[in-house]
C-alpha cells in the first residue's frame, strides 16, 4: 500500500486532492542546500547556522546558494564564493591551511602523548621492587599497632 | 618533579589567551576584501532613476563607499560624522542604499540630510553579498585603482574618521 | 525593604565566609582544635544567610517589585508565579546567587555526612569551600548584584526570554549547578589532601559518593538541556557543540574519568596523584564554563548578557583559584608515593588508558572551542569551528573507550592475562561484529557510522552479560536470583551505567542514521505521509495564553488506518518582547518521536510545515537517565553508609582479637 502513495507523491498532477506538496519548488536542490547550509554559519547570529536561521541576511544567502545550486556550480565553487566574501568564518568546517593545523592534528598529537606517556607510567610501575614478606618482629609490631588503633575509623 | 609543573604551565598559557580574548569582539567578522579590487556593479540611482552608479565611474579617485538604509539604527547615529566629512570636501562619499525601499530612503534623506553626491539603490542586497556586507553600516575606503583599501563595520565616529580613514585617505590620494 | 534584607545578607554572608576560608585552614596547619571546629557553624551560618538572600530575591518576584533592576529585567506582570520565581536564575547575577546557594547547600551536606573524616581533612574542605563561596560573594556583591534598584521603578518589567519560558528550562540550570557545584566538593577533598599530606587509600573512598553524586547531577543537567533544545527550539536539533554546551560538556567528561580514576585508588591505592589532579581538572573546568558563558569571549546562543568588568573578575577569581591549587599540586605531589604496582595488561592500566582517552577527548573539545580565540588575540584572522570538527575529532577518540568500557570490568586487578580475556571475550566480540554488520540490512541502509554505533552498543550489553555470568559463576549459591542479589549495589550501579551508555549509543545511531525530514506546503485537509505515519493537517485558530497569541495547527495522524495522535503544534507571538517561538508538537513514543512544527502561514489558510520521523530520539535522554540512575544506585551501597561502617569496625574489632588469642 506504501508504495503506491509513493509513485503517487512522485508523479505531479496525478495526484489525488490532498496530498501535501513539498514547500520547495526543485526539491533535489533543495537537499543539496540543505546539506550545504548546515555546513555553513549565519553571520548575524548567535551560532547558528544558515539552514536554522530565520535572519534576513541568512535568507538571502540561502537565497544566492540555491541560485547557484540551479546553475550547477560545485559545493566547492559555492564554498569558495562566500568564503571569498566573507571569510573563513562563514565555515563551521575549519579550512585545513597552515593556522589550523594545530586544531584538526591536535588531538591526534594530544593522543599520542597520552598514550606515550601511559607507557612510560606504567612501565616505571612494573619495575617497582615486588612486594617482601613480612619478618616475625614487624609483625608483632603490626598486632601492637592494630591493638592501639582505637577510633581513627 | 618538572612533569608536576606542566598543568600549571598550560595553565597560564591557557589565561593569557583567554585575558586578550576579553578585549576582542568575538562577532566581528573582518573583510577578506581589504587590498582586493572593488567588485564590480551597476546598480540604479536613488535620486535620478533612469541613471546609473558603477565603481568604474570612479576610477582615478579615492572615495568613500557607505552602505546604509532608512531601517538602521546605527545609520542614524554615523549620519552627522557623513555630513561633516562631506562639508570638509576632502574626500567624497557615495552611498549604497541596502535592502530599502525608494520613497523611506529618500525620506530619510530629506530628514536627515544628504551627504553623498549620488546613492546607489541594491533593493535586492545582492551587491551588499558581493562586498561582504553582513550589518549595516558599513564603509569603504577605496582608491584610485579600485581596490578596497579599509572596511570599517558599523557605524563611524569622529575618532575613527580622524585616526584611521582620513590619514589613509590622504596617502592614497598623494599615489 | 526586603531586597535590602537580602543585600545586607549577602555582605554578613561574605564575612562568614572569610572566617570560614581562614581560620579552619590555620586551625588545621597548626593543629588547632577550637579553630578548625569554627568550620561547621560558619558553613552552616552561610547556608542559612544564603538562603535569606535567595528567598529575598524570590519574594522580589513574586510580589512583582519592577523597582529591583533585575526582577524588571526579567519578568512581567503577566508571568505566571511559576516562570517568575524561575526567572531568579533567568539571566547572570540571580544565576550567580543560585550557584553561590547550591554551593552552601554541598557546603551544609558536607557538615552533616562528614562525621567519618579527621577533623582536620574535614575542617580543610569547608575551608576551600568557604574561599570558593567567598569569590563568588565578591563577585556579586561587587559587578552583578541582584539587589540592585532601579530609581524610578519600571512600570512593568521587560519579561522573561520566552525560550526561558518551559519547564525543562526551569529544571536545567538547577540540576547542572548542582553538578558544577558538587565537584567543588571532590576539589576540596583532593586540596585537603594536598594541604594535610595524607593522600591515601582512604581519602578516595571518601570523595568517591561526592563525586559520584555531583557527576549524577551533571549528566541529569546536560541530558535536561539537550532535551529542552530538541522539543523548545524547533527544529528538532539536541547538540551542536556550542561553546556553552561544550562548557558543561568538558566537567562531565573529567568528571567520568574522575570517579574511575577514584575508584582505582580507593581500591588498589594506585594513580594517586592523577586522581588529584583530575579532581583539580573537574572543578577547574567547572569555573571555566562559568568564565566563557559570562565574559562575552565567545559566541553563543546561551551566553548571558555580558560586560568586560564581570569577565575580569571572573578570569582573576580563575587565575587565584586554579592557579593557586596547581602550584600546590606541583609543590606536594612529587612527594606522593606511586602506590601498588600493577602490569601492563591489567585492570588498572586499562582504566588509565581511559582515563587518558576521556582526557584526550577534553583536550579536542576544549581545542575546538578555543581554538577560534587563539587565532583572533594571535591576529590569525577569523574563523569557526562547529559540528562537523567535533564530530570528526570526537568519535575516534571515545571509541576505543567505549571498547575498553567492555574489557575492562572482566580484567583482573593487578596482572590480567591477555589470552584469557581474548578467550572470554571471544563470543561477545564475534556476536557483536556479526550484528552490527547485517542488522543495519536489515533496517533498511547500511552506513559504516550506523554500523559502528551498533557495534559498540552491542558490544557494550554482550561484554556486560559475560561479566554478570563471570561474576555470579565465582558465587556458590542457591538459585540465579540469589546470586545475582548477593552482587554489591556498586556493581550493579557500574552495570547500569554502562548500560546507559549501551542506550544512549543507540539513539544517538538510530535517529543520525534513520530520521526523515519533509519541509511541505499544506493545505486544511492535504496529508502527507512520513515513516509510515499519515499526518492530515486540520487547519490553524488563534488561540490566547497569560501572555501570548498564538496560531495553533491541528494534525491528526495515523498508522494504517489505525489511530495515532492528535497533534497541535503552535506559533507563538510572545506581545512584551515582541519574539515569535515556535512551540513544536511531539508525540513521544518508546522507539520514535513524531514532530510537527508550523512555520509561516502561506495565503489560502496553507501552511508551511516541517514534519519529522525520529526513532529511538528518546533513548538519547533515556540514557543519560540510566546513566546517572547506575551512579546513585552504586552510592548507595553499603559501603558509604555509616552504620555498616560501624558494623565493619566492630567486626574487625572480634577479628583482630581472635587473632590476638590465637598468637
Amino acid at each position: 500500500m506504501r508504495w503506491l502513495a509513493f509513485v503517487l507523491v512522485l508523479v505531479p498532477g496525478m495526484t489525488y486532492a490532498g496530498e501535501a506538496r513539498p514547500l520547495a519548488e526543485n526539491p533535489l536542490a533543495e537537499a543539496r542546500l540543505k546539506h550545504l547550509a548546515v555546513e555553513l554559519r549565519c553571520l548575524v547570529c548567535q551560532n547558528q547556522t544558515l539552514a536554522d536561521s530565520n535572519a534576513p541576511l541568512a535568507e538571502d544567502l540561502r537565497r544566492e546558494v540555491r541560485e547557484m545550486i540551479t546553475k550547477n556550480l560545485t559545493d566547492q565553487e559555492i564554498i569558495d564564493f562566500l568564503v571569498s566574501r566573507y571569510g573563513d568564518f562563514v565555515l563551521y568546517r575549519p579550512p585545513w591551511k597552515a593556522a589550523t593545523v594545530l586544531l584538526w592534528l591536535g588531538p591526534f598529537l594530544l593522543l599520542g602523548a597520552g598514550a606515550s606517556a601511559l607507557v612510560v607510567a606504567l612501565r616505571r610501575r612494573t619495575r617497582r621492587p615486588l612486594d617482601v614478606p613480612m619478618t616475625e618482629a614487624e609483625r608483632r609490631r603490626v598486632e601492637q599497632l592494630l591493638s592501639q588503633g582505637g577510633s581513627r575509623l | 618533579m618538572k612533569r608536576f609543573l606542566l598543568p600549571l604551565a598550560v595553565f597560564v598559557v591557557l589565561v593569557g589567551f583567554l585575558a586578550a580574548g576579553l578585549t576582542l569582539n568575538p562577532r566581528e567578522v573582518p573583510s577578506p576584501l581589504v587590498g582586493k579590487p572593488a567588485p564590480p556593479f551597476r546598480l540604479p540611482q536613488l535620486h535620478e532613476q533612469d541613471k546609473t552608479f558603477s565603481p568604474s565611474d570612479m576610477a582615478g579617485r579615492v572615495w568613500l563607499l557607505n552602505v546604509w538604509a532608512s531601517w538602521c539604527g546605527g545609520c542614524k547615529e554615523e549620519h552627522p560624522v557623513l555630513m561633516r566629512i562631506a562639508k570638509a570636501g576632502d574626500v567624497p562619499i557615495y552611498g549604497m542604499d541596502y535592502k530599502d525601499r525608494r520613497d523611506e530612503a529618500l525620506t530619510w534623506l530629506r530628514r536627515h540630510g544628504n551627504p553623498y553626491p549620488i546613492t546607489a539603490m541594491d533593493e535586492a542586497g545582492r551587491i551588499g553579498i558581493d562586498y561582504g556586507v553582513y550589518g549595516v553600516p558599513e564603509t569603504y575606503v577605496i582608491d584610485k585603482q579600485g581596490v578596497i583599501r579599509y572596511k570599517q563595520i558599523g557605524p563611524l565616529d569622529d575618532e575613527i574618521v580622524a585616526k584611521k580613514v582620513l590619514p589613509l585617505v590622504k596617502e592614497l590620494q598623494s599615489k | 525593604m526586603i531586597p535590602e534584607i537580602g543585600h545586607f545578607a549577602l555582605i554578613l554572608a561574605v564575612c562568614v565566609a572569610v572566617v570560614q576560608g581562614t581560620l579552619p585552614l590555620y586551625g588545621a596547619a597548626v593543629g588547632n582544635s577550637a579553630l578548625m571546629s569554627v568550620a561547621k557553624p560558619a558553613a552552616r551560618g552561610q547556608f542559612f544567610l544564603v538562603l535569606v538572600a535567595f528567598c529575598c530575591l524570590g519574594y522580589a518576584f513574586a510580589a512583582k517589585d519592577f523597582s529591583v533592576l533585575y526582577v524588571a529585567a526579567t519578568s512581567n506582570s503577566k508571568l505566571p508565579l511559576h516562570y517568575r520565581l524561575a526567572a531568579i536564575w533567568g539571566a547572570h547575577e540571580g544565576s550567580l546567587l543560585l550557584w553561590t546557594f547550591i554551593l552552601t547547600l554541598w557546603m551544609v551536606a558536607v557538615t552533616i555526612f562528614s562525621k567519618h573524616l579527621p577533623e582536620a581533612m574535614r575542617a580543610r574542605i569547608l575551608g576551600v569551600m568557604g574561599l570558593v563561596s567567598l569569590g563568588f560573594l565578591l563577585f556579586m556583591l561587587t559587578v552583578s548584584n541582584p539587589f540592585e534598584r532601579l530609581i524610578p521603578a519600571a512600570v512593568d518589567g521587560r519579561d522573561l526570554n520566552p525560550l526561558l519560558q518551559d519547564p525543562g528550562m526551569v529544571m536545567h540550570p538547577p540540576m547542572l549547578y548542582m553538578g558544577y557545584v558538587g565537584f567543588s566538593v571532590a576539589f576540596a577533598f583532593a586540596i585537603a589532601a594536598l594541604l594535610g599530606g595524607n593522600l591515601d587509600a582512604a581519602w578516595a573512598r571518601w570523595s568517591r559518593p561526592w563525586t559520584t553524586v555531583a557527576w549524577c547531577f551533571l549528566t541529569v543537567g546536560i541530558a535536561l538541556g539537550s532535551g529542552w533544545a530538541y522539543y523548545e527550539l524547533g527544529w528538532g536539533g539536541w547538540w551542536f557543540w556550542d561553546p556553552v554546551e561544550n562548557a558543561s560538556f568538558m566537567p562531565w567528561l573529567a568528571g567520568t574519568a574522575l570517579i574511575h580514576s577514584l575508584a582505582v585508588t580507593d581500591k588498589r591505592g594506585g594513580f594517586k596523584v592523577w586522581t588529584v589532579l583530575l579532581a583539580i581538572m573537574a572543578f577547574s573546568l567547572s569555573l571555566l564554563g562559568t568564565f566563557l558563558v559570562r565574559s562575552g569571549v565567545l559566541t553563543s546562543v546561551h551566553a548571558f548578557a555580558t560586560d568586560p568588568r564581570r569577565g575580569l573578575f571572573i578570569l582573576a577569581f580563575l587565575a587565584v583559584v586554579i592557579g593557586g591549587s596547581l602550584l600546590l599540586y606541583a609543590w606536594r605531589a612529587p612527594r606522593v608515593g606511586l602506590g601498588g604496582g600493577f602490569d601492563l595488561v591489567s585492570r588498572e592500566s586499562m582504566l588509565l588508558a581511559n582515563n587518558v582517552l576521556l582526557i584526550v577527548a577534553m583536550g579536542s573539545v576544549l581545542l575546538g572551542t578555543l581554538y577560534p580565540l587563539f587565532l583572533d588575540a594571535l591576529g590569525l584572522g577569523k574563523i569557526s569551528v562547529g559540528p562537523p570538527y567535533f564530530d570528526t575529532v570526537f568519535v575516534p577518540l571515545i571509541t576505543p573507550a567505549v571498547f575498553l568500557m567492555g574489557i575492562g570490568p572482566i580484567a583482573q586487578w593487578k596482572k590480567a592475562s591477555l589470552p584469557a580475556l581474548a578467550m572470554q571475550l571471544r563470543w561477545a566480540f564475534s556476536s557483536s561484529v556479526v550484528t552490527a554488520i547485517l542488522l543495519p540490512f536489515v533496517l533498511g541502509k547500511w552506513t559504516p557510522l550506523l554500523s559502528l554505533g551498533l557495534l559498540l552498543a552491542i558490544w557494550i550489553v554482550t561484554t556486560t552479560v559475560v561479566n554478570i555470568r563471570e561474576r555470579v559463576g565465582h558465587l556458590v549459591g542457591n538459585s540465579l536470583m540469589s546470586c545475582l542479589a548477593a552482587l554489591p549495589r556498586a556493581y550493579w550501579g557500574m552495570v547500569l551505567a554502562h548500560c546507559g551508555i549501551a542506550i544512549f549509543i543507540v539513539g544517538i545511531t538510530m535517529v543520525k542514521g534513520f530520521e526523515v525530514e519533509n519541509d511541505l506546503r499544506m493545505n486544511v485537509g492535504d496529508t502527507a505521509t512520513i515513516g509510515g505515519y499519515t499526518f492530515r493537517f486540520e487547519g490553524a485558530q488563534e488561540v490566547s495564553g497569560p501572555n501570548y497569541v498564538a496560531a495553533r495547527g491541528s494534525f491528526h495522524v495515523t498508522k494504517d488506518g489505525r489511530e495515532v495522535a492528535e497533534m497541535h503544534p503552535e506559533k507563538r507571538v510572545y506581545q512584551v518582547q515582541n519574539q515569535t517561538m515556535t512551540e513544536a508538537a511531539i508525540d513521544t513514543g518508546l522507539f520514535r518521536d513524531l514532530y510537527v512544527s508550523l512555520g509561516e502561514p502561506i495565503e489560502g489558510g496553507a501552511w508551511s510545515v516541517r514534519l519529522y520521523h525520529k526513532p529511538f530520539v528518546d533513548w538519547i535522554w533515556g540514557g543519560c537517565m540510566i546513566m546517572a540512575l547506575g551512579g546513585l544506585l552504586a552510592v548507595s551501597d553499603r559501603r558509604y553508609r555509616p552504620a555498616w561502617r560501624r558494623e565493619r569496625y566492630e567486626e574487625a574489632e572480634a577479628l583482630r582479637s581472635i587473632s590476638k588469642s590465637v598468637a
